[in-house]
């Protein structure tokens, strides 16, 4: 491999990385509130690239893609209201039972409402420029893509540390029940964590599908899996592990790809979630938990 | 001299930076009925969870009939942050999981009732037996087994005898008033037939009268059972009575020990109760 | 009840499902729709029952079901072409050498050996997942098993597109899938293989190790301080349940005679999780019954919603391709939400519970008939 193509494909690398780390972050903030796996959270995203490919139909990108969005959030946290928020006390496997329900549910709805044949995902006109370096080029979207995921989860991390929310996030977090009898809106939190959760998978989603050009109604099952690994791996609850990780698994299997092991890239992923697992389970920024008997 | 069921020799735990048990050492002896006691967050449960092999100790070692079961010396980033003392006096890892550790023959309670709660009487207490099944699953499914299990069936029903819950064998474990799950959770120990049980807490949330039926009942199985007990309690009415010797644990330290006598009277116990003269004295 | 009058109600129900399955094998051409929709349904039952003992009796999510069946299909299905067929099905690239002498060898042997090959597919196939399952369960079941949800998922996901990866073609034919496998002789011996399955699922339940089981699902605390290993039994359930989910992919694709890697999507395994889930998470007889109700219901009963529908010539807008999937999937979250124990909660299906069951619904129906009467005579 010459040094220009290497370049070219670590570009592709970074940028796909930066979508997966987006989403990464979604899984990881779900689970640090509430311990759950959002299996919903992978068809959230396939969900925003619909409303897209809607959006973009009758409305130019500058309008379209805030609509997107909030379109989007109001999705994330109709999911919370209506398959988490009634569980809260129940058992885990319950709330995991759901979470997959819900997941089921909107790849039926969307299997039913738009056909499970692939739809051409809109062209943004300029997010799809090309510019040259060289050897190297690529569209405005693949450099986007990093600088964009970087600065939101700066913004993001900031926003944690800094404001009554995020104190509010950290304590529930930390420990949900305490956190209840020190007066702070449980489900204003979790709400709000929906909203950022869905608001990131919405901004991903136009990254990630720009340079995918297709939406199928299980376009969202293997992204989504990948960024929960990407979560695991940078430590599940960390949004700097989240974003690490989603870097680092989008950017091994593109090189995977180039190399022509296409199909094995898949498999990439989950051995490398059995690795992090056996020798570092609590991920790379991951607290390690004490149960309490 | 009398033989040492349980040592605990120099425990530490510690999490992060708080020290929740420091330089704890103590023993029991076989036949002893031994009493941890102390003021709310003293480290009471985390020395039991310590010794039964829930968490692993930061420094210091537990033997139990002689032999050690548990052993640490902090390590990694432990080992910088370390507040305790006698570092460096273990060398060893040991490390028996709690399930080892009641084959061993050492059997708990727990603080908080954890009954298996969906399931009958009968079966919380068969599921002791489970660790001395000898068949493996395969000849256990195909009721290869089936002599073992009658056998395990017929110790089962004779311990609920003895210890009066055979009429309420068929009920589940969470429909028992809670003096009776209380209970339970003892027969459920004892049916891994331990040398020495752990209590933790049994007579908690008792009345007076159930506690003082409670007495009579750790009385009657240590000499049933032959057993040793140790336990950590709040009823100092029950404590006193029944206890041979007393340890007493305040911010994870050992302040006292001795017979019931000399801790009624130990003037630190009973400041670290009722508050110092700096403190304002709850 | 008297255990007598318990056994002879057993007998007649074995007695009545036999003479039922008889009557189909006999009359296959005027029941096809039956016919096919039950011996499915007791197919998935296996697979539904096996996911229940992970799920429901060890309290482990388990999320691979369709991944072992995969590989549980493949196996049996490499097994189950006959020689002649196997250049007609590769035909894209050759079957890969070894496989193909090893059945010409098996194809040679001893007369007695070739009625046995379909079991001895099933019982491989199913150990292979059982091989695959504990390397999985070595990592993930040491530390908390909300990792096994996805891990066990992503392990299905990734066992499908290898499975469809041209590098594979030699083996398993890529995407295009195996096709002219042989199947079942009858309807009796899927019925026959499902049971004895189920049975020994049950065994294995009611033994001292399907307590240690329960124990672990009702507290893994207490389970370990009662001496059980949790890592070891739960790794034990782990591994029967997913030999058994593959042992009912294998029947699956003796039943669909081809079969290929989209058949074991993750919406095969949501399927089985909303028979467990309507049927009881706990419960095997809850698992077996619901199993063949939602595939009846699926497959048969419900298929109008698929159909466009014009009453009275006006198009009901609704009804369309995909109606009955999104269907299903609301009753899924409506069972999880309202309905949490299904159909039979931890139960299981006795004949006094049935009496009892039949008891409280006649005093039920009883007791509003009178309150209509009564308000009547107001």
């Amino acid at each position: 491999m010459s040094i220009s193509t290497f370049l070219q494909h670590a570009l592709t690398g970074v940028s796909l990385g930066g979508a997966y780390a987006l989403i990464a972050i979604g899984y990881t903030m779900v689970y640090g509130i509430l311990r759950l796996i959002n299996f919903a959270h992978g068809d959230i995203f396939m969900m925003a690239g619909y409303f897209m490919i809607f959006a973009m139909a009758a409305l130019p990108w500058q309008i379209a893609i805030p609509i997107v969005c909030i379109v989007t959030i109001i999705l994330g946290v109709l999911i919370e209201k209506v398959a988490y928020k009634p569980l809260r006390t129940a058992p885990r496997m319950s709330i995991m039972i759901s979470a997959i329900g819900a997941s089921y549910l909107i790849q039926n709805l969307a299997t039913y409402l738009f056909t499970a044949l692939p739809r051409a995902y809109p062209e943004i006109p300029f997010l799809k420029r090309i510019f040259n370096f060289g050897s190297v080029s690529a569209s405005l979207v693949t450099f986007i893509t990093p600088i964009l995921t970087i600065l939101l989860s700066v913004g993001l991390i900031q926003l944690i540390n800094h404001s009554k929310m995020g104190m509010a996030m950290r304590a529930v977090s930390k420990d949900f029940e305490t956190a209840q009898l020190m007066g702070i809106k449980i489900n204003r939190v979790i709400s709000f964590t929906f909203v950022i959760g869905s608001f990131l998978a919405a901004i991903g989603s136009i990254l990630y599908f720009t340079d995918r050009m297709s939406v199928t109604p299980f376009s969202g099952t293997l992204p989504g899996l990948k960024c929960f690994v990407a979560a695991v791996l940078g430590g599940i609850g960390s949004i700097p592990g989240a974003v690490v990780g989603g870097f680092a698994i989008g950017i091994c299997e593109t090189l995977l790809v180039a190399c022509g092991y296409s199909t094995f890239s898949d498999a990439f992923t989950f051995i490398l979630l059995i690795i992090v697992l056996l020798f570092r389970p609590t991920g790379l920024f991951g607290e390690k938990n004490i149960d309490k008997v | 001299m009398p033989n040492k069921i349980l040592e605990v020799k120099d425990i530490t735990m510690q999490f992060g930076g708080v020290v929740a048990v420091d330089n704890l050492s103590l023993h029991v002896n076989k036949g002893e009925i031994v009493s941890l006691i102390g003021p709310n967050g003293a480290g009471k449960t985390t020395a039991f969870n310590v010794i039964t092999g829930v968490y692993q100790p930061t420094n210091g070692q537990v033997l139990f009939k002689e032999t050690p079961i548990l052993s640490s010396y902090p390590k990694g980033e432990m080992k910088k942050a370390y507040l305790g003392q006698n570092n460096g006096k273990y060398t060893q890892i040991i490390k028996k999981t709690p399930d080892m550790i009641t084959k061993l023959g050492m059997a708990r309670t727990f603080q908080n009732i954890r009954l298996f709660k969906e399931l009958t009487v009968f079966e919380n207490v068969l599921i002791a037996k489970h660790m001395r099944c000898k068949a493996n699953f395969l000849s256990a499914t195909l009721c290869l087994n089936y002599k073992e299990e009658r056998q395990m069936r017929k110790e089962t029903m004779d311990l609920l005898e003895i210890l009066g819950l055979s009429d309420v064998k068929d009920e589940m474990a969470y429909s028992l008033p809670y003096g009776q799950q209380r209970h339970l959770e003892i027969a459920r120990a004892l049916a891994t037939k331990p040398e020495l049980l752990l209590l933790d807490e049994p007579a908690a949330g008792m009345n007076p009268q159930e506690t003082d039926e409670l007495t009579a009942f750790i009385f009657d199985i240590r000499k049933k059972f032959n057993l040793s007990v140790f336990m950590i309690e709040h009823h100092m009415d029950l404590v006193m009575e029944i206890s041979d010797r007393i340890y007493v644990l305040d911010f994870g330290k050992l302040i006292a020990n001795g017979n019931p006598e000399d801790i009624q009277n130990d003037p630190k116990v009973i400041e670290a109760y009722l508050g110092g003269a700096d403190d304002d004295g709850e | 009840m008297k255990k007598q009058k318990k056994i002879a109600y057993s007998l007649i129900l074995l007695a009545v499902t036999f003479v039922l399955l008889f009557f189909l094998e006999g009359n296959k051409s005027e029941y096809g729709m039956a016919y096919t929709v039950i011996q499915k349904g007791i197919i998935l039952a296996v697979v539904a029952v096996s996911m229940n003992l992970v799920t429901g009796f060890t309290g482990l999510f388990s999320l691979g079901q369709a991944g072992f069946m995969a590989i549980g299909a493949y196996i049996t299905a490499l097994f189950l072409i006959p020689v002649d067929n196997i250049e007609g099905v590769f035909y894209i690239e050759p079957i890969s050498p070894t496989i193909l002498s090893m059945k010409k060898a098996i194809e040679a042997g001893p007369a007695w050996l070739q009625p046995l090959i379909p079991y001895i597919a099933l019982i491989l196939g199913g150990l292979a997942a059982a091989l695959c399952a504990g390397l999985i369960g070595i990592p993930v079941l040491r530390l908390k098993s909300d990792y096994l949800a996805i891990a066990t998922l992503g392990f299905s996901e990734i066992m499908r597109a290898v499975i469809s990866s041209p590098q594979m073609n030699r083996i398993t034919n890529g995407s295009y899938g195996l096709k002219k496998i042989q199947g079942f002789d009858s309807i009796i011996q899927t019925f026959c293989i499902a049971a004895f399955c189920i049975a020994l699922m049950i065994l294995l339940i009611r033994s001292s190790y399907g307590r240690a089981f329960k124990a672990i699902r009702e507290d893994e605390i207490a389970a370990e301080a009662m001496g059980i290993n949790l890592f070891r039994h739960k790794e034990l359930s782990f591994i029967v349940g997913s030999f058994f989910s593959a042992v009912s992919g294998g029947m699956l694709a003796m039943f669909m005679r081809s079969i290929d890697s989209k058949t074991f999507s993750i919406s095969l395994t949501y399927d089985i999780l909303l028979i467990v889930v309507i049927g009881g998470i706990g419960s095997v007889t809850g698992s077996v019954i619901a199993a063949l109700l939602v595939t009846m219901s699926k497959e048969w009963w419900l298929r109008f919603f698929d159909q466009p529908l014009s009453i009275g010539g006006v198009e009901i807008p609704l009804f369309r391709t995909g109606f009955r999937m999104v269907i299903f999937s609301i009753l899924l979250m409506i069972v999880v939400l309202f309905y949490q124990r299904g159909l039979m909660g931890k139960n299981e299906f006795s004949w006094v519970g049935l009496s009892k069951a039949c008891k409280k619904l006649k005093n039920k129906l009883v007791k509003t008939s009178k309150k209509g009467g009564n308000a009547h005579a107001e």
